[in-house]
């Protein structure tokens, strides 16, 4: 078949909602940008275990312990989900770690905040695993099979996540004086960054028309922000804990008008001048270096036992 | 024997039979430098929850997959013998259990 023909049949099945497979013809622009997306939502999930594992041997109790090692194991399956979709698409995952240790492929900025208090692992599983479930959510629907059903399988997980911040933030939103002030101070720290997870506006985001036309993406960033918007609000207000943004307004349908974000500083975390950068990205090189003669082990190991079954 | 490079081990396709007497299903894959870590890599990996009571982990090289390109020619056999259904086939009126 030729390649004209072959695009065809890549749009027909677009057009259909139907999804694209790995063995399937795909334009070289949709893998190359699907490789990105994915990578990049991959080390998103590796690197957000940084924040909360921080926090492991300082949990408040057993069960708050259990509960967040239980959590950040599932961010860790996160994202071997992902890599293992992103490696149908003809890419290593040995590439796609070095890619991540030389900056050539990004991981949420949100990662770049740090997460000073227990009331912070509270916001941290309450909006930015809010956030993220709202985009996952719509990806859900993404045209790429492989991808879809990462998501699908990351979403069931999700909602406990989020659960399990909230209740944090609960306890202490309902604690002592001083743990209330923890739990706004969480939120004004973390509310305006999990805002910016969606992305720069759509005005500002060239990249995702390319996306939607691909059905890579299903919906826009301010789409999914305003999403995010009018489910979090309510989580707060029954909290007692205010937004910190004095231009938040309740509109008559239904959704909430809301102040400028600081783009600025957006763009800041993003080209590596966040608060953890440096931090983050020195640690994953570190453990993986650290690693490296644990698979070296196992490499001569699975060597030897092949030439075994080889010999019998 | 080639050169060993730091690396994460091959690729493993995971089947996952979740429950008795159903299917195994494809749950994604794994890495991982034999068949018994791969097991373990998968267990870990795909069954956090009880998602299956059995796994089939293959080297990903090992799958043979029919050609997407092929596919209507492929499956072609099966597209004209509609009386393979049973609808095919018009029963009298009032016939019961069949
Ligand atoms: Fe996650
Ligand atoms: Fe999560």
């Amino acid at each position: 078949m030729d390649e004209a023909k072959q695009e065809e049949l890549f749009w027909k099945k677009i057009e259909a909602e139907e999804k694209i497979e790995p063995k399937d013809w795909m334009p070289e622009d949709y893998r190359k940008n699907l490789i990105r997306q994915i990578s990049q939502h991959a080390h998103s999930e590796v690197i957000g275990m940084q924040p909360e594992g921080n926090w492991i041997t300082r949990a408040p109790s057993l069960r708050a312990k259990k509960v967040l090692l239980a959590k950040i194991q599932d961010e860790a399956g996160h994202g071997l989900y992902l890599y293992s979709a992103c490696e149908t698409l003809g890419v290593s995952r040995d590439t796609l770690i070095e890619q991540l240790h030389q900056q050539k492929a990004k991981y949420s900025s949100i990662f770049n905040y740090p997460v000073l208090s227990w009331a912070d692992i509270g916001a941290v599983g309450w909006l930015v695993d809010g956030a993220a479930i709202v985009n996952q959510v719509s990806l859900q629907r993404t045209s790429y099979g492989p991808y879809s059903r990462a998501m699908v399988r990351i979403c069931k997980e999700e909602s406990f996540h989020q659960r399990q911040g909230y209740e944090i933030i609960t306890q202490m939103a309902n604690g002592t004086a001083e743990q209330r002030e923890m739990a706004q101070d969480a939120l004004n720290r973390l509310w305006w960054p999990s805002l910016m997870m969606f992305g720069p506006t759509d005005k500002d985001s060239p990249n995702s028309a390319k996306a939607m036309k691909w059905k890579i993406k299903r919906e826009s960033n301010d789409l999914l922000r305003q999403r995010f918007i009018d489910k979090t609000v309510p989580q707060a207000e029954i909290l007692g804990l205010s937004i910190p943004d004095p231009d938040l307004e309740l509109q008559a349908d239904g959704s909430y008008k809301f102040g400028e974000i600081n783009w600025q500083e957006f763009y800041d975390v993003v080209q590596g001048n966040g608060p953890c950068n440096k931090q983050r990205l020195d640690h994953h090189i570190k453990a993986h270096n650290e690693g490296a003669w644990v698979r070296e082990a196992a490499i001569a190991y699975g060597m030897s036992k092949s030439k075994e079954t080889i010999a019998a | 024997m080639s050169e060993v490079k730091d690396n994460q081990g091959p690729l493993w396709e995971v089947f996952i039979q979740s429950k008795n007497n159903l299917p195994y299903k494809h749950a994604g894959s794994v890495h991982a430098f034999d068949g018994e870590m791969a097991l373990q890599n998968a267990r870990d990996l795909y069954t956090r929850r009880g998602e299956g009571r059995a796994i089939w982990v293959v080297p990903s090289n090992q799958i043979i997959s029919s050609v997407p390109t092929d596919e209507d020619s492929f499956f072609d056999p099966s597209d004209d013998k509609i009386y393979r259904h049973p609808t095919f086939y018009t029963v009298k009126e009032g016939v019961k259990n069949m």
